[in-house]
Formats: C-alpha cells, structure tokens, sequence
C-alpha cells in the first residue's frame, strides 16, 4: 500500500522522459538564414533569386504538407501510442520551424514576384490564376495558424508534463493530422494554378 | 455571468474545462485580414477600394477586442504560461509580419493603403500569437 502511494499507477515508470525542446535552436539559424535570403530578394527585387524564394519554399511547403497529410497522417494514426508518441516529440518540434520559414519564403517572393511579372495586371491573363491562388493560400494560411499550429504546440507542451494526459494529446492530434490532410488537398489546387501560370 | 464565459461551467466529456471561444474569435480576426489582405494585394498595383478594406479591418479589430475583454472576465487562468508563449510567438510573427510589410512598402504601396495593410499586419501579428497561448494554456494544469 505505501509502495503504491509513493508511486500512483498513473504516474511514469522507467527512465526519465527527456525534456521536449518545443522550438528546436539548433533550426533557428537555417529559418534566420531563409528569411535573409527572402529579404535580399526583396530587397534587391533580382528575378533569379525571387524565383528561388518562391519555387524552393513552395516546392517544399506543397510536398511537405501532401506527404504529412497524406502518408504520414494515416501511418500514424495506426502506430501505438507509445510509437506515436516518440515519432511526435521528434517530429512535432521540427515542424515549428521549417512551416512558418517555408511559408515565408514562399508568400514574401510570390507577391514581389507576380508584381514584377505583370500578373497582378488586371489584364494579364495570369491574373485570374493568381487571385485563385490567393484565396487557396489563405484558406490554408487561416487553417494552418488557427488550428493546426496551435494543436502542434499545445501537443509538445502536454507531452513535457510529468504525466501527460493521452487523451488529450489523441484529440490534439487528431486536430493536427486533419488539418494537415485539408491543407494537403489544397495544395493540389495550388499546384495546379501554378504550373497554369508558368505555362501561360 | 454568461455561460460562454463562466469559469465554472460544466467539463467536456473528456475531462477539460470549458473555455469561452477565444481561439475562434482570434481565428476570425485573422481570416478577416485575411481576405483583406487578398483585396488589396489583388488590386495592386491599382488602388484597391479602402472602404471595405477598411470595414475588414475595423471588424477584426472588433474581434480582437472582444477577445480582450473576454480575457479581463476570465478567472483561473494559466496566465504566465500564456505570457511565455505569447511572447514568444509574438516575436516571431512581428518577424514575419515585418516581412510582409517590408514587400508591400518595396512595391510602392503609400499613403492609406498603406495604413490599412500595417493594421491588417498588426492584427496578424496579434491574432496568430493569442491563438497559440491560449491553446496552450488552457490545457495548463
């Protein structure tokens, strides 16, 4: 009876968890070296280098987001929770980083990019496909900071109690995974306004 | 006291403490300037129509204030895990939100258009952070 007071059946057993770091600051200086790029970009309104901002943070931010909501999002709702979370608390932290850093680079060129193009241009036969393209992206951007970023946090910060509740941590997830999914559908309407507006 | 806002309003099933809808109100704000950020960009480089730009920014900022008063009623909360994230998040959408403003200013974009898309950033900058400390710290044991 003293051994199951000093030790509640729902408190952890074994080794210690290690501390979860919720923003990685190994990353930071990779996002900070991004948002560089994306300014000098700006800055200096160079084509090449606009294009780059644009293309390598979209190209990324589009396939990421598929691969998470599509494939990643369904294996791991299958796994056990013990295996769900250890994949999370690896995962969940680099997240935090590389979406908002891809994201920027991709919405600060893209606009700076479709000005010096000409497609913002009412007449531009562009234009169309870009305002498309705007709404998408915001419909993403609202779904990706109000929800699923949020879930993304409040998770990593459940997982660093001393017991953390897994039902909570479930439901969160869950928020995550499906939103991740809506995201990764949207994106394949990005995709294809994209190539619409290269192709024009 | 309003039920939305009651600090002792009934648990939901699993357990948590009901919370008054903060997060959608901050969401809202931000899907707000959201749009108007989509109208004034679509309309760039012309002069985009600053009466409903402007209309999209006075309700988010409505929103946003609703939120704070909203906050003053709240008792029992986590708030310096509130404050911790807050902050935080905070510096890195003002990071983020400079940015934008920065494309928005290298494109020649003055005058009240300018004005408006700086409170629809400030918003942004706001909202987003208010979001993620109050996911967070509702949850806060």
């Amino acid at each position: 009876m003293a051994d199951l007071l000093e030790n509640p059946v729902n408190e952890h057993h074994g080794p210690p968890r290690a501390k979860i770091q919720i923003v990685p600051l190994k990353g930071l200086p990779f996002a900070a070296a991004a948002l560089v790029l994306v300014s000098v970009a700006i800055a200096t309104n160079w084509t090449w280098l606009l294009m780059f901002s644009h293309v390598a943070g979209g190209g990324l931010w589009t396939a990421i987001d598929l691969f998470v909501g599509l494939v990643i999002g369904p294996i791991l709702g299958r796994l056990s929770i013990p295996a769900r979370a250890e994949f999370s608390a690896k995962f969940m932290p680099a997240m935090v980083i590389i979406m908002p850093t891809l994201v920027t680079m991709n919405l600060g060129s893209g606009f700076q990019l479709a000005r010096k193009l000409g497609n913002l241009n009412a007449a531009s036969p562009n234009h169309g496909w870009v305002i498309a393209s705007m709404i998408v992206v915001g419909i993403m951007a609202t779904i990706a900071l109000g929800i699923l970023e949020p879930a993304n946090i409040a998770v990593l910060f459940e997982m660093n109690k001393p017991v953390p509740n897994g039902e909570r941590i479930g439901r969160l997830m869950k928020r995550f995974i499906y939103t991740a999914g809506i995201t990764g559908v949207m994106q394949l309407a990005t995709l294809v306004f994209m190539t619409r507006i290269a192709t024009q | 006291m309003s039920a939305a806002t009651s600090p002792t309003s009934a648990p939901a099933p699993t357990g948590d403490r009901r919370f008054p809808p903060v997060a959608w109100m901050t969401t809202g704000a931000l899907a707000v300037v959201v749009i108007g950020g989509i109208l004034m960009a679509s309309y760039a480089p012309r002069k985009a129509p600053l009466g409903v730009a402007g209309g999209l920014l006075g309700l988010a900022v409505l929103l946003l204030l609703a939120v704070v008063v909203t906050f003053a009623r709240l008792r029992d909360f986590a708030w310096p895990t509130f404050a911790k994230v807050f902050k935080w998040a905070l510096l890195a959408y003002v990071i983020e939100a400079a940015m934008i403003e920065f494309s928005f200013v290298r494109n020649h974009t003055s005058g009240a258009s300018l004005q408006i898309v700086t409170g629809m950033l400030v918003v942004f900058a706001v909202s987003v952070p208010t979001t993620i400390a109050f996911t967070v710290a509702r949850y806060a044991d």
